[in-house]
């Protein structure tokens, strides 16, 4: 079973790469049991929302 | 465009330069442009090109994979919210921060992730934007830093920590007991 420290690495991968089967699964397993890598992965959810965001308003700022 | 660039570089003049650049290159090649796309997409692309141009110098002669003291810390702070089983410890474990969207909507927010983004250490910061600000897939990333795979992971969840105990402690928590 992997630990909450491991599960963060692969949420982080999960935002750059289709984790495969192998990887999926068991990360599934623990979010099921495990409300802090629950939220850890809304809150990356989040970061990534607000960086495009920001890039958005920062691309916009001066060309308008 | 100047803050897009300095945000990427973290250099004032370079990202002068780039911008320049960017925009005298658009205007000496403004008959390709022919509406094909939006002008300001299109002036964007150019401008990329021309982060990344400065990115690809400036890796030749940095170490982009060399661990930085504030890195190191990162690091420590990080290992600080486990117990020894690698399970968080019962203060550190992520909470839920509730309706993302209504964060999103708070020009306060967006100051604290203005600081929390500039406070990343140089070398993180890069990897960080290039994968979230100029798009570039993890591979490209790696492959124009020159460093491996496993280490731009290691970067990107360095900064994605970072950057989430920022926000957590400069809004998320903070909000919290202003209620």
């Amino acid at each position: 079973m992997l630990n909450c420290k491991e599960i963060t690495h692969l949420l982080s991968e999960a935002q750059d790469r289709q984790l495969p089967l192998s990887e999926r699964l068991p990360v599934r397993l623990h979010l099921v049991l495990c409300q802090g890598c629950r939220n850890y992965g809304k809150q990356l959810d989040l970061l990534r929302a607000a960086t495009r965001g920001y890039r958005d308003a920062t691309r916009d700022e001066h060309t308008k | 465009m100047l803050r897009f660039a300095r945000l990427q570089l973290r250099d004032a003049a370079a990202a002068e330069d780039a911008v320049q650049d960017a925009l005298l290159a658009a205007m000496s090649n403004a008959k390709q442009f022919a509406g094909r796309a939006q002008l300001k997409t299109w002036v964007f692309s150019i401008l990329r090109n021309k982060i990344v141009d400065h990115i690809r110098q400036q890796a030749r002669t940095t170490n982009a994979s060399a661990l930085s003291g504030a890195d190191e810390n990162l690091d420590q702070t990080f290992d600080s919210l486990f117990k020894s089983n690698a399970h968080w410890t019962p203060g550190s474990r992520p909470r839920d921060w509730g309706d993302p969207q209504a964060a999103l909507h708070q020009q306060n927010f967006w100051n604290v992730f203005d600081v929390c983004l500039n406070h990343l250490p140089e070398n993180t910061a890069r990897v960080f934007m290039m994968r979230e600000f100029l798009d570039f897939e993890t591979p490209e990333v790696c492959q124009e830093l020159g460093i491996t795979v496993n280490n731009c992971n290691v970067i990107l969840h360095r900064a994605r920590n970072a950057l989430r105990l920022c926000l957590e402690r400069g809004w998320f928590a903070a909000g919290e007991t202003a209620c």
